[in-house]
């Protein structure tokens, strides 16, 4: 595009206008950027810094507020049960989404599209509607203060939409390929373990990097649920830190500054599924 | 292939008469119950956690929500009828709440998907660093929205928040506000917070679906004369349609939940001038134990969500299924 406009409007205009259009695109990285950044450095600042000089770099640097984290046992405790919540979650809704997605792509029975139809509903039904319902139910289930009151919901809401992407990707793969298994004496189960599942890979890690980001930013859920503060995830973690420190702002940025490494740490290695998966049911008509 | 998924619906059961085909008698028979117990047994699980976990809950609000109930006991006992639908619809604070999702809704749609669209278009122009700048502008999209709430307290704090130093030290003390407490600027902040976090989204959709047309058209209209503005105008925001009806459809969806952001924020304060449905629901439901009522209010959410999102299924993506646009895209 730009070249074309290079051709009409002369050397010197071109350079204008991606002089121009770079300007645009810095104030709005900077409107991203300096928030993380405050945060960062605020972090080894103290209280008194933040106020009296807030846009040099602290003097003197003050790296109590992250290592006093770092050593406390809380912040570790938070992340282990993020982890386990997030690990347990992405095995139950890819392994059952998988299987389902299967049988939805690869049978046919009298109800399947009503059947598919019902969980592509569940899409537009996040916890927000079914939070207090939800709590009442696992409160009589005897879920509440367990991590599997979180991740059995998690893992439900999280059906419809990893259930249409491995739908429609175990479309894509030739149904000769089942043919030829099944000559051979593979049965139904064994093809899918066997030869479906492999083949997938890439579908299965996309749907599974999305599974772990939900499960990793939910707050409301456990919210709920978990009261006993050992099984609090990271984001009640930040929350409950955020009240007990209130006035202590330097602290409570280091704290959600290391809060948000895992999640950046794991977007720069899975960015590519990330997006993927986002990006997969809006584009391609 | 990968069909969007919320316009997925029946597709054409083309892989149907394969499988009912004919084979010898006896053995057809067992394949066929074969295949029975293979779909039930694949099915079952997630079909029980769907059932159990999603639907069962909203059937539960339905009923829950036609009693007074403080939630001890076993079942509600005080049935009340649709007095808890009465009572929300007097209520100033749900039909605040009302009124606060619609105004979310057009800022996002007037501000910020324009935004996002622009950006999007910008940084698929050649220009040096926009892997980078993609990277960067979705990475508040990865943290969550307790972490982004939390830090934007720190930063649209009154005393000495990073906002009002900056606005000072740029000399435009006079613009210093003390955002999220001031029931006239909290709504805009919270607005401010929601693009910081959501923009890079709808910009990567945007994106995506920029770089799924084929480049060719833009070639052809510029040797037809078309400048970059109409290459735009008649060339890539049609195509867009598919995605920025997405796109919109999320955004609103959202606005509609909208819990976490706004509870960590300023929980719905000051004087419930940022209260939304959901966190109406939260104070009644869990903070002040009216079961029932929050559960009403449930029912309201989950009804205001499928008439919105089957009417925008049925009358706005409806043209993606059909039309010479996405036939297109479809066959590439």
């Amino acid at each position: 595009m730009t070249a074309h406009v290079r051709e009409r409007t002369g050397p010197r205009l071109g350079m204008l206008r991606s002089i121009s259009l770079h300007t645009v695109v810095i104030i709005l990285g900077a409107f991203v950027v300096v928030p993380l950044l405050f945060a960062v450095i605020g972090g080894f600042k103290d209280t008194g810094q933040l106020s009296t000089n807030p846009f040099g770099l602290p003097s003197p640097w003050v790296p109590e507020n992250y290592t006093d984290v770092l050593f406390s046992g809380s912040f570790w405790r938070q992340l282990v049960n993020s982890i386990f919540v997030a690990v347990a979650t992405t095995l139950i809704v890819v392994g059952l989404s998988a299987m389902a997605a299967y049988v939805f792509a690869r049978f046919a029975f009298r109800g399947r599209e009503f059947l598919y139809t019902l969980f592509a509903m569940g899409l537009m039904f996040p916890f927000a509607v079914a939070i207090l319902p939800l709590f009442v139910l696992l409160r009589t289930l005897g879920l509440l203060d367990n991590p599997f009151g979180v991740i059995l919901p998690q893992a439900a809401f999280g059906l419809p939409m990893t259930i249409i992407i491995l739908r429609a990707f175990f479309r894509t793969i030739p149904r000769e390929v089942e043919e030829a298994a099944t000559i051979d004496g593979c049965t139904s189960f064994g093809f899918f373990w066997r030869i479906l599942l492999p083949m997938a890979r890439p579908a299965l890690a996309t749907v599974s990097v999305l599974a772990v980001v939900a499960s990793w930013n939910n707050f409301f859920l456990p919210l709920v649920i978990f009261n006993d503060p050992n099984w609090w995830t990271i984001p009640l973690g930040v929350q409950q830190f955020t009240g007990q420190y209130s006035a202590d702002t330097a602290r409570i940025l280091a704290y959600i500054v290391l809060a948000m490494v895992p999640a950046l740490a794991f977007y720069a290695v899975a960015e590519r599924q990330l997006i993927g998966g986002l990006t997969a049911g809006a584009t391609k008509g | 292939m990968t069909r969007p998924a919320l316009t997925d619906r029946p597709a054409a059961a083309a892989d149907l008469p394969r499988r009912a085909g004919p084979g010898s008698a006896p053995s057809a028979r067992r394949r066929r119950f074969r295949g029975l117990a293979t779909i039930t047994l694949f099915l079952l699980p997630a079909l029980v956690l769907f059932g159990l976990l999603v639907l069962a809950p909203i059937v539960l609000a339905a009923y829950t929500s036609l009693y007074k109930w403080n939630g001890l006991g076993g079942l509600p006992q005080n049935w009340i009828g649709l007095d808890n639908f009465t009572r929300m619809f007097a209520d100033d604070v749900f039909l605040g709440d009302l009124r606060r999702g619609a105004v979310l809704i057009i800022l996002s749609l007037v501000i910020q998907l324009p935004l996002a669209l622009a950006i999007a278009m910008l940084l698929n122009q050649k220009m040096r660093g926009r892997a980078f700048y993609r990277l960067l502008f979705f990475a508040p999209y990865v943290l969550s929205e307790v972490i982004t709430g939390v830090l934007f307290n720190m930063i649209l704090s009154p005393e000495s928040g990073l906002a009002n130093q900056i606005l000072g030290a740029i000399g435009l003390s006079s613009l210093e506000s003390s955002w999220l407490a001031e029931p006239d600027t909290v709504m805009m902040s919270l607005f401010l917070v929601m693009v910081w976090k959501y923009f890079g989204f709808h910009m990567i959709l945007y994106l995506a679906g920029r770089q799924s047309i084929p480049k060719e058209l833009g070639e052809a209209a510029s040797i037809d004369g078309a400048g970059p503005w109409k290459q735009f105008r008649y060339v890539t925001l049609p195509l867009l349609g598919p995605t920025i009806r997405i796109s919109v459809f999320l955004s609103i969806i959202g606005a509609i939940q909208l819990f976490d952001l706004v509870w960590v924020l300023t929980a719905g304060g000051p004087i419930h001038s940022s209260e939304t449905m959901a966190v109406t629901m939260f104070q009644f439901g869990f903070k002040r134990s009216q079961i029932g009522y929050g559960s009403a209010i449930s029912v309201v959410m989950f009804l205001i969500s499928l008439v919105f999102a089957l009417g925008y299924q049925r009358f706005v993506m409806r043209r993606d299924t059909q039309g010479a646009i996405t036939t297109m895209g479809d066959q590439r």
